[in-house]
């Protein structure tokens, strides 16, 4: 006779055609964990007491790797609180592996000198933290990644997270998360989305617990395992990058002007074209000038990509551009846009620069406007060490979108404060020179000889341009020849390409 | 280089390394190094020192290069022009004229720093500005007062001063000094620049004010940011039908006096010698319309 099941069936296995088939054995019997509900019980909740419970029932162990986002940046409060617990709880040998740390990060020294912390995995490292590695503080070398790669990576399996811990500034008792409401308010949640996708086991922290459901969400209840509330997951005064006021420096504002010439003369800036615009002063003026320029083309984006600023809300707003695709708000004006404006669309990491899914949003991009510590002659660009060697900087998206675009612009002044930022060896490639189109500077414009067509479109349209050695030689007269980094023979950094291979390594700086 | 046009006279603080060192980039017509005011008396040794070095070693384009020296009445003056003048500045500006005697003795020290370098007699232009009410007075004479004078300069803040009063947004208060100022320099023959407009964050009034004097017949003004340089080219800049009229004028001009004739007529109006002088000013200022962005 065959097995009788808990509702007393006769199941005759076993089944063709479904042949590991197991008879039912209760609605609960796999799910002991949530019983019959009863409305007098309340809701059913995913929020713990305490980050201490929430380590400890997410299964964390030693040697295992952690993952977090970058999206509160300098006024992140998570990183720090859940290492200090996870260190408290006596676990070691971790592998930390964040979107992004910066210099509000530097507590993390002690722990990696006490071994909590064994490996980092991140975009970008500054102050204490990026000082210490540079001087050895670590056996195994820091590994950049750039946005792209590090989406990549953890889709992959090159980055397995074990538990991410992800600060968000609001979600309901059952884990359904965003970014644009809340105290702690930051917008775009894209770099966590892709950990909650792909970690074993997710906690979210936040100082910002809603009735259910706090819909749309960012992140969904399906993939989320605890909730912890704290105080505060982000300095709201240091979430916002600060850059988004327009800059009156007269050396930024120039080059801005350049850029927009440039574009112009390029053929970029016609209906429909896209871009992406960097933080940094000279990006963020050239996006108003290029504002200004694209009214008098009557010419209308059909989208902007990447950091998303009040500027590009406004154009979004006065309908110059059609959508924003956002996977990191720069502002408070940009987090509240992507609250109320219905083409502001949040977008994660691995749509916004993963290569080789099915296609990036940074393959559509008809122009970037970069930043850069050095650029060296062979129009490879250092955004992660200063002239010291020192690690100061983060790969952030410059070489994905480098990569994607269709043109790709660096600008820097010639010459900041007494460093060269054209030279003729920069200290760390991350971006190469092969995906550089365009250096503008405040003593001239140079075009990679790769791209002879922009050459000859930059002529037509009446820019001049120098050849990249002159700048290089101009630079130098001005600061003499610096004496070379040195560095020891030890590897501290593995710098990644957005494919998974190694660009370059960053050696210790000498003491 | 000697300017042609001087719409724009970019100020640069005489001892500040980092904008001495490339203050043409921005565009303007002419660079004043400043060794007066914004220099304090216990740097200016270094900042004549300074503006010296980086007259004699870096390249400013096609800039104009001009120097703001301390007053006669200072222990400074001698030494700024004997550096300045060996260096290879193009102008010297006068703080504080307020006669031509003033401007005979400037001369009279140029003259002899330009002996002393090896400088051809004559080659250093002079520059005054004009900052009191008794220099308003005397504009005319301190304009015709030496062929070497290349401008006059209306300098605001301490001629307000001395009339007790303040500047206001419309600058009625400068209207009779202006007015003054402009014809005293035409008729001298020479440019007349306007005053610095100090609220560097207020685009709109700056605009007004570029517009308003460009009307009464300034030749430029003294900026004291280099974002104010695009503006005041922008409305210095003729308008293309501006532009396209006055070379039809010069056209017409050139075929009458290649028949003999003094006089002709374009669109059935008369085109006589001021027209023509008026074309070809216009012509000029369309010679360099780009904005700082191309050095």
């Amino acid at each position: 006779m065959a097995p009788m099941n808990s509702v007393n069936r006769e199941i005759p296995l076993p089944l063709r055609g479904l042949e590991g088939a197991q008879p039912f054995g209760g609605a609960w019997a796999r799910h002991a964990a949530q019983p019959r509900k009863l409305l007098s019980a309340g809701r059913p909740t995913k929020v713990l007491g305490s980050l201490e419970e929430a380590i400890r029932k997410s299964g964390l162990e030693s040697g295992m790797t952690i993952s977090f986002h970058h999206h509160f940046r300098e006024g992140d409060q998570v990183v720090n609180l859940v290492m200090e617990a996870i260190a408290q709880a006596g676990l070691r040998d971790l592998t930390l592996a964040a979107s992004s740390l910066t210099s509000i990060h530097a507590p993390l020294v002690e722990l990696c000198r006490k071994g909590v912390i064994k490996r980092i995995f991140t975009s970008g490292l500054r102050g204490e933290l990026a000082e210490a590695i540079s001087h050895g503080l670590m056996d195994l070398p820091v590994v950049i990644h750039s946005h792209g790669g590090r989406a990549r990576a953890l889709l992959e399996g090159g980055i397995e997270p074990d538990v991410a811990f992800l600060g968000v500034p609001s979600c309901d008792c059952y884990g359904n998360a965003r970014g644009w409401t809340g105290r702690s308010a930051c917008g775009s949640l894209g770099y966590a989305m892709v950990d909650a996708r792909v970690a074993r086991t997710v906690v979210l922290l936040t100082d910002g617990l809603e009735e259910y459901p706090a819909a749309p969400a960012s992140i969904s209840q399906v993939l989320v395992d605890w909730i912890v509330p704290v105080d505060s997951v982000g300095d709201p005064k240091r979430i916002s990058m600060g850059a988004t006021r327009m800059t009156r420096d007269p050396r930024e504002l120039l080059i801005a002007r350049r850029v927009v010439d440039a574009m112009d003369a390029a053929g970029v800036i016609r209906d429909g074209f896209s871009f992406q615009m960097g933080s940094g002063g000279a990006s963020l003026a050239a996006v108003s000038f290029l504002r200004q320029r694209m009214m008098e083309r009557k010419a209308r984006a059909s989208f902007a990509l990447g950091g998303i600023t009040s500027q590009t809300v406004r154009m979004l707003e006065e309908g110059l551009v059609g959508a924003l695709f956002d996977v990191q708000s720069f502002d408070m004006e940009a987090a509240r846009s992507l609250g109320v404006n219905a083409n502001h669309f949040e977008v994660d990491a691995s749509f916004y620069a993963t290569p080789d899914t099915g296609g990036p949003a940074v393959n559509l991009l008809d122009a970037v406007i970069l930043s850069a510590l050095e650029i060296d002659t062979d129009f490879n660009v250092n955004v992660i060490t200063g002239s010291d060697g020192v690690i100061r900087g983060a790969s952030g998206g410059h070489c994905d979108t480098a990569a994607g675009s269709a043109l790709t612009i660096v600008v820097a002044p010639l010459v900041r404060a007494r460093t060269a930022s054209i030279v003729p060896r920069v200290d760390t490639v991350v971006t190469p020179g092969e995906t550089v189109d365009l250096i503008v500077t405040d003593r001239g414009t140079a075009v990679n000889p790769r791209r002879a067509d922009l050459k000859d479109a930059l002529a037509q349209g009446g820019i001049p341009t120098v050849e990249i050695e002159d700048l290089a030689a101009l630079a130098e007269g001005i600061t003499g020849k610096p004496q070379p980094v040195e560095h020891t023979e030890r590897v501290v950094g593995i710098v990644e390409y957005r494919d998974g291979t190694v660009i370059d390594v960053i050696r210790q700086v000498k003491d | 280089m000697i300017a042609k046009l001087r719409r724009t006279m970019l100020f640069v603080p005489g001892n500040n390394p980092a904008m001495v060192k490339d203050a043409h980039i921005y565009g303007s017509d002419s660079i004043i190094f400043d060794l007066e005011d914004s220099v304090s008396p216990s740097e200016k040794d270094a900042a004549r020192l300074l503006v010296r070095c980086a007259l004699e070693a870096l390249d400013y384009g096609t800039a104009e290069r001009v120097v703001r020296i301390n007053g006669l009445d200072t222990p400074w003056v001698e030494e700024d022009i004997r550096a300045m003048v060996a260096a290879g500045i193009e102008v010297v500006r006068l703080p504080k004229t307020e006669n031509a005697a003033d401007i005979h003795r400037l001369e009279r020290m140029v003259a002899e720093a330009e002996r002393e370098s090896g400088r051809p007699d004559g080659s250093v232009l002079l520059m005054a500005a004009i900052e009191s009410p008794l220099g308003v007075i005397n504009a005319y004479p301190i304009a015709a007062a030496s062929p070497r004078m290349a401008a006059i300069a209306l300098s605001a803040e301490d001629y307000v001063t001395s009339l007790k009063t303040s500047r206001s947004r419309e600058g009625v208060e400068l209207a009779e000094a202006r007015g003054r100022i402009v014809i005293a320099a035409k008729a001298a023959g020479i440019m007349a620049i306007d005053t610095v407009f100090t609220d560097v964050a207020d685009d709109e009034g700056f605009a007004r004010e570029v517009a308003l004097i460009k009307q009464m017949g300034f030749d430029g003004k003294s900026v004291i940011n280099p974002n104010q340089i695009p503006p005041v080219h922008a409305i210095y800049a003729p308008k293309q039908e501006e532009v396209q009229k006055a070379r039809r004028i010069l056209e017409a001009a050139k075929e009458a006096e290649a028949r003999g004739s003094g006089v002709t007529a374009l669109d059935g109006k008369m085109i006589d010698k001021p027209i023509i002088e008026r074309a070809q000013r216009v012509l000029e200022l369309a010679g360099r319309p780009e904005g700082p962005w191309h050095p």
